[in-house]
């Protein structure tokens, strides 16, 4: 564990070292970077969504002055990758509404934008099917679950449970598709020269990016260097390289100059990612007094005709709750959409809106406390590995919450609590979510005039990524935080890995303390001189070798308030409590920022997210913001975020928890838990909009 | 997106004679719609006549007692009007209600009324729609209609008009004053916007060239006991789901006289003439307030998505009838 003999800094609420620019405009992100001689791009989408491209006639479009290039499948250098969605204008297959069939390179935006709109595009068009039911006949079984885990699990004999369980549940719950929309839609600034190719590129992990770009491309990684300093959200949509990556290296080779190219709001919708529709069927099977017999958890979701992706959504039940006899699916439509991918806890965060719905309608069963019956099923070992948690303080956060939230005194009886035509309820769910790190590396250096640099390219997507590390090098180094200086999110520095999983500080941080632990090892042989040329040393951050050992998760208890109008169905909720037990934090003012963030995207979810598609067309069909409802500030009440200290040796040098996804875990149960506390009425069916209450 | 010829307008005359020549041209006020609608190539004026800073932009007291409302007033500036907010308290909840504080800093009165109709299909071209591409059909009505109308609409559309302002301004009986390139003439507002029927590309009863110069509000003083409530999908920056407001006069227990308008619910700002027939002379009773919503909702003609706008308006409407008579009692 790392500790600091004279400033300490972890643990302090320092404020973002890169605050002041951020919020003076002098951050320069992807889009912003001066490049001389620059182009634009805007793309062609397709306007239908399977089939072949017949014909594509750019030449109206190449006739307005200004354009540069128009690029097609016909006229588009070969790429070294051939499948899936980074193959882009690689053939005239196109297989879902919205995916790129051109791209026009101009003088200006807006030009470029001109020519795309007289790209004529001539389809023959195939018979699709977009829409996910879970009673399609040719739903599959994936060989695994995002990233690797198993797709089924079984233990004991469920259905005997079941049968035999005095009390038991049985529903089925639904949650729509949802898009990411991070405030920085996904751009690029490709530029080649004579040492390959740059990119300015807004992402989650530039290495990441490198290494597909130069597969695609057939370069030698070195070739290829992405910088990233500041990225403006990515809530998982940019943790892996997009189509308009690829375009743009692809169009600055073409043309000759770089190329700009940023994705438009609307653009967000077919090509960015999304949350996967799920159906969630759960069955729990209980004693009288509310013991778990059985829980299965069964998922039907979607992926696309061009690559695999399977939302881990049951995964989380195997683990959170003890019951001898468990089961969980997974189940997967190959449909002609989008490729769904990472979307903030992709599978904890629609898993644990089934779970813990169901566990409330389960105490309600039994005529239990929810909180009471969440720590009667309380498992002394993992159920699904036998491991020993680390730490679990699930317990401790129900108790701490129910305290703090004045739980006590509330009356289960649903639908008799008003304050003039609003109908009043409370609601309670656990939050967990996977504590986990990857290999990264990390250079520390100290110069001649004692000043320190720590180097890794790591990604701060708005967490505050950059504080935290300093803070964690400045302990590590033993010296205040003034004298230490970090670099990020350039490809020329250290392998680091992306922001994805909650595992950014955890990942960083290890090899950042390996780094500074050996400088001052060196320092030591030096006898505290520093040589004229200054000393640098390579540190490595592997695997949890106790991961082996232990089940390590975060968790949490979520608590709200909801308000129902009698007269129109609206759903305010003006209060929110999330308490979580998540190792030790590193900063409370940018961890409060996570937790807080997770939990608005929680109440986001819970009330308003929903993308529509509309089978007909194949695509969402509210994709801007006046469609596509994300809470606003008015939406969103008094959130209280609180945490118990944890001392939990069994993570990593700093301790950490990854706190980036947890905060969304469980919000949505919690609220629609307190809906039916007000009015008696279940939702089962994200999002809670006011026609669902309206009676 | 297409190139276009931008003027600004030195004087209103100069600037209808200008559009006038311009058949494909329009005039720019705060640019809140029409820009969105420019980039997403849904309208591609040849001319963009900026009409902004024509001095039509005071809020004047009438010899009638009404108020003059410049057509270039920012909707935020009318919001906050002093007189606006004491003798028609719902004008200023109703433009609050609306959009966000940057757009209401730049949307004009003008403008506001002329916003298109909202719809997913219209604002996309690469699918059909029969206002944007006349003949092209309505994906609308068997596809996502949430949100759209449930009154007035035709087998052709059923979008629904978006402001708020203007459920306030068709309640108050407000009169449009345009100057055209044959002189000036006035429109009732409550006349101003069209239902869809057969030809849905026209929001409204403008021609070409004519430009909105002031709004005029009649004197109505029971308005000062006014409310507009608007409902929609979060608590700010959504358009209304639904949307009433209401102004109404009670005396000795009898409404003797009241004005409502809903929103959200048709083509146009929809004028609720059948409940205040039933209110008119009626006792202020939460029955009849039923009644009166009951019968100016009988026409209603829900689609699968959206029959839930029905049971709302009405809860809505009495609702806000109730609060009011509370206020006055």
């Amino acid at each position: 564990m790392i500790s600091s003999t004279q400033h300490q800094v972890v643990g302090k609420p320092l404020d973002r070292i890169d605050g002041p620019k951020k919020v003076t405009g002098t951050a320069t992100y992807a889009y912003e970077h001066a490049v001389d001689e620059v182009t634009y791009a805007f793309p062609v989408q397709s306007t239908f969504v399977k089939g072949l491209i017949m014909s594509i006639d750019a030449r109206a479009a190449q006739a307005i002055p200004g354009v540069i290039a128009v690029l097609t499948h016909e006229n588009a250098p070969r790429l070294k990758i051939q499948e899936g969605e980074l193959a882009v204008l690689q053939s005239n297959t196109v297989a879902y509404r919205g995916q790129f069939v051109a791209l026009v390179v101009a003088e200006t935006l807006e030009v470029a934008r001109q020519g795309a709109d007289a790209v004529v595009v001539r389809y023959e068009e195939q018979p699709h099917s977009v829409v996910l039911r879970a009673e399609s006949s040719d739903l599959y079984k994936p060989d695994h679950v995002n990233p690797y885990y198993e797709t089924d699990t079984a233990s004991g004999d469920v259905e005997a449970a079941l049968a035999q369980a005095p009390i038991s549940i049985d529903h089925t719950y639904t949650t729509p598709a949802e898009h990411n929309n991070p405030l920085e839609p996904h751009a690029t600034i490709a530029k080649w020269s004579s040492d390959g190719v740059t990119l300015y590129d807004s992402n989650q992990g530039s290495h990441m990016i490198r290494d597909k770009v130069a597969q695609a491309f057939g370069l030698e990684p070195e070739r290829v260097r992405v910088i990233s300093p500041y990225v403006g959200g990515g809530f998982g949509s940019k943790g892996t390289t997009r189509p308009h990556v690829i375009l743009s290296v692809m169009a600055a080779q073409v043309v000759g100059r770089p190329v700009k190219f940023a994705l438009a709001r609307q653009h967000m919708f077919a090509v960015a990612g999304y949350r996967t529709p799920t159906i969630q069927r759960i069955r729990l099977g209980a004693d009288n007094d509310g013991r778990l017999r059985a829980i299965a958890h069964d998922v039907v979701e979607q992926t696309s005709t061009l690559q695999e992706f399977a939302e881990q959504t049951a995964v989380v039940t195997r683990m959170m709750y003890a019951a001898p006899n468990r089961s969980t699916t997974h189940r997967l439509a190959r449909l002609d959409v989008p490729t769904p991918f990472w979307m903030r806890a992709p599978g904890e965060c629609p898993g644990m809106f089934a779970l813990e719905s169901a566990m409330d309608e389960l105490a309600i069963a039994c005529g239990l406390d929810p909180i009471e019956l969440r720590i009667r099923n309380e498992p002394d070992l993992d159920p699904e590995t036998g491991h020993p948690f680390s730490s679990r303080g699930l317990v401790a956060c129900l108790r701490e919450g129910a305290q703090r939230f004045g739980w006590q005194s509330r009356n289960p009886q649903p639908g008799i609590h008003a304050d003039g035509r609003w109908l009043i309820g409370t609601g309670v769910a656990a939050s967990t979510y996977p504590t986990r790190r990857r290999p990264s590396t990390a250079i520390a250096r100290v110069d001649r005039e004692g000043r320190y640099s720590v180097l890794i390219d790591a990604s701060d997507i708005g967490t505050g990524a950059l504080t935290v590390l300093t803070q964690i090098a400045a302990d590590a180094l033993d010296v205040q935080l003034e004298r230490v200086h970090l670099e990020i999110g350039d490809t020329l520095l250290p392998r680091g890995f992306l922001a994805g999983g909650s595992m950014g500080t955890a990942s960083w941080g290890t090899a950042i303390v390996e780094a500074a632990h050996k400088l001052r090892a060196r320092l030591q042989e030096e006898h505290g001189v520093i040589p004229a040329g200054g000393l640098e040393v390579t540190g490595e951050g592997g695997e949890n070798p106790e991961a082996k050992r232990f089940a390590t998760y975060a968790f949490g208890a979520q608590f709200a308030e909801a308000r129902v109008n009698r007269d129109t169905g609206e759903v305010r909720v003006p209060r929110l409590l999330g308490v979580f037990a998540a190792g030790r934090i590193m900063n409370p003012k940018t961890a409060r920022s996570q937790f807080l963030g997770g939990m608005t995207m929680g109440l986001s979810m819970a009330l308003h997210e929903e993308s529509i598609l509309d089978p007909r067309f194949g695509d969402y069909v509210n994709h801007d913001f006046a469609e596509y409802h994300i809470a606003t500030n008015a939406d969103v009440g008094t959130i209280d975020v609180t945490w118990i200290d944890e001392d939990d040796p069994h993570l990593n040098p700093m301790g950490a928890k990854g706190i980036g996804e947890i905060g969304i875990v469980g919000t949505a149960a919690a609220i629609a838990n307190a809906v039916y506390h007000a009015t008696g009425i279940r939702i089962r069916d994200l999002p809670i909009t006011l026609d669902k209450l309206l009676s | 997106m297409n190139p276009f010829r931008y003027e600004r307008a030195s004087d209103a005359s100069s600037a209808v004679a200008m559009l006038a020549q311009v058949p494909t041209g329009a005039f720019l006020g705060g640019g809140t719609n029409l820009v969105d609608l420019l980039k997403l190539g849904v309208t591609q004026p040849d001319l963009l006549v900026d009409v902004a800073r024509l001095p039509y932009n005071r809020i004047e007291l009438l010899p009638d007692g009404g108020v003059r409302i410049g057509a270039m007033v920012r909707n935020s500036e009318l919001a906050a009007d002093r007189t606006i907010r004491t003798r028609y308290p719902m004008l200023s909840q109703a433009l609050l209600s609306g959009a966000s504080g940057q757009l209401r800093n730049l949307a004009t009165t003008g403008g506001n009324l002329l916003q298109r109709t909202r719809c997913v299909y219209f604002q996309d071209v690469s699918k059909p729609c029969n206002k944007r591409v006349p003949g092209s059909g309505c994906p609308a009505r068997e596809g996502y209609h949430r949100n759209l109308a449930i009154l007035g609409a035709s087998e052709a559309c059923i979008a629904t008009h978006p402001s708020d302002m203007a459920v306030a301004l068709v309640a108050l009986d407000a009169v449009v004053r345009v100057l055209g390139p044959n002189g000036e003439r006035t429109i009732p507002l409550t006349s101003f916007h069209r239902l869809p029927g057969d030809d849905p590309q026209r929001d409204t009863v403008l021609e070409h060239g004519e430009l909105i110069t002031a709004v005029d509000l009649p004197p109505i003083p029971f308005a000062t006991r006014s409310h507009y409530r608007k409902v929609r999908d979060r608590a700010s920056y959504a358009f209304a789901l639904v949307s009433v407001a209401v102004a109404i006069e009670i005396t000795d227990g009898i409404v003797s006289d009241v004005r409502i308008a809903f929103g959200g619910v048709a083509h146009v700002p929809w004028r609720a003439r059948k409940a205040e027939a039933v209110l008119r002379g009626a006792p202020a009773t939460e029955e009849v307030f039923r009644r009166a919503a009951d019968d100016e909702l009988a026409d209603a003609q829900p689609l699968r998505e959206n029959a839930f706008k029905v049971p709302l308006a009405r809860n809505v409407l009495v609702r806000t009838l109730l609060d009011l008579i509370q206020e006055v009692n």
